[in-house]
């Protein structure tokens, strides 16, 4: 896989200011405490900011059932992206092999077999067969607030593309017109809370990195139909970045997962989600590399 | 290939209404036809036909109707024949 030529000046102040730590792996990044502390800031004022929602809250390990994942349509779309875990269960001269060429620096790839878990690449997959399992949905339909590590296969030096990153999502499932309207409300909704902080965001339709020509169709499909939105900032590629994002999966999941509304309709469904790493640099972009000299009132919010 | 290209669809877009009902010119998403089963399309007429869509016929304009991807398929099926 080739990395795409970032500009890396943004990536190395925030290394040599020691909120990020490089592991020698592209896009797999350690965050000092002053990194995690305003990320989990952001993280609450999103709670604190849907609090009147009633969402109910659920959160799932950053490994996901490979049977969940495949049910999904996820590697239909994003091969190129997904992460299996692979584990050893061979047997005791296969053990010591594998130490042997470790140790040698030989390949041991092929003493590996695939588990039954994959990384989860986005936090809300695990949602939509928790949802089907607890039957058709109550009138008015379910919003589920879920938060998680995401994994996907993208090595690259842009800071804000991580190959490992959290996402704080909600999901909304409900009839169509519930559903339209829930995400038609977080378009400007999404806006306000960035700016809250100071982050100044455009909308801008947008399309999911799907993979090949079959991709390409799905992208234009998706872009025509406007099915993703994105608020993006500039934070160190040459095109502003997406820090939230709104999507509308139309009855994708609904079908995939057997969902159904209580009139006994296939369920719609809606996301939005926060790129919680993406945010978090965005305000260190925004407002410097020092939070002691950010402004009183993002301060504040952040519970800093 | 005329009535041929109508069973491919009729078999890759997985619609909710019998094709015969369809007139050339009706739109094949209003009638069930999703965004990967419109990839089954193009996969099937490619292979049935030995052809390539290029980027700029994966629109959903090009998909949305027979006569749209009749016309497609024509035009990509006389290069290759030429």
């Amino acid at each position: 896989m080739t990395i795409p030529a970032e500009d890396t000046t943004f990536l190395e102040e925030l290394v040599a200011a020691g909120l990020l730590v490089p592991t020698g792996v592209s896009g797999v990044m350690g965050r000092s405490g002053t990194f995690e502390h305003v990320l989990l800031g952001f993280d609450a004022l999103v709670d604190r900011s849907t609090a009147a929602d009633g969402a109910e809250v659920v959160r799932f390990p950053p490994i996901i059932p490979t049977a969940q994942l495949e049910r999904s349509g996820y590697l239909a779309s994003f091969p190129h992206l997904a992460g299996s875990v692979f584990s050893f269960s061979g047997s005791e001269a296969e053990a010591i092999d594998l130490a042997t060429r470790v140790a040698g620096g030989a390949d041991w790839s092929d003493l590996q077999t695939q588990t039954d878990v994959m990384v989860t690449p986005a936090a809300c997959y695990p949602v939509y067969p928790w949802v089907a399992a607890a039957g058709a949905l109550p009138p008015g339909g379910r919003l589920v607030d879920i938060s998680g590590a995401c994994f996907r296969h993208e090595p690259s030096t842009d800071p804000a593309r991580m190959q490992s990153f959290r996402m704080h999502e909600l999901v909304r499932l409900a009839a169509r017109d519930e559903v339209l309207d829930w995400h038609a409300g977080w378009i400007d909704r999404g806006g306000e809370l960035l700016a809250s902080v100071g982050l100044a965001t455009e909308i801008v339709p947008a399309s999911d990195p799907f993979f090949g020509r079959v991709g390409r169709m799905l992208a234009s499909s998706q872009r025509e139909q406007n099915l993703k939105l994105e608020r993006v900032f500039p934070i160190a590629a040459e095109k502003p970045t997406p820090i939230m994002s709104l999507n509308y999966h139309q009855d994708h999941f609904g079908l995939d997962f057997e969902i159904r509304t209580s009139d006994g309709e296939v369920a719609h469904s809606a996301c939005l989600a926060f790129g919680l790493e993406r945010v978090t640099l965005a305000l260190f972009r925004e407002h410097g590399l020092d939070t002691e000299t950010w402004p009183d009132g993002v301060r504040g919010l952040l519970g800093l | 290939m005329e009535e041929s290209i109508r069973q491919v669809i009729s078999d890759a877009a997985n619609l909710k209404i019998d094709i015969a009902t369809l007139s050339d010119d009706d739109d094949l998403f209003e009638a069930g036809m999703t965004s990967h089963a419109s990839v089954n399309v193009m996969l099937s007429l490619e292979n049935e036909y030995d052809i390539e869509f290029p980027e700029s016929m994966l629109t959903r304009a090009v998909f949305r109707t027979i006569g749209s991807l009749r016309a497609a398929v024509s035009e990509l099926y006389g290069e290759a024949a030429a």
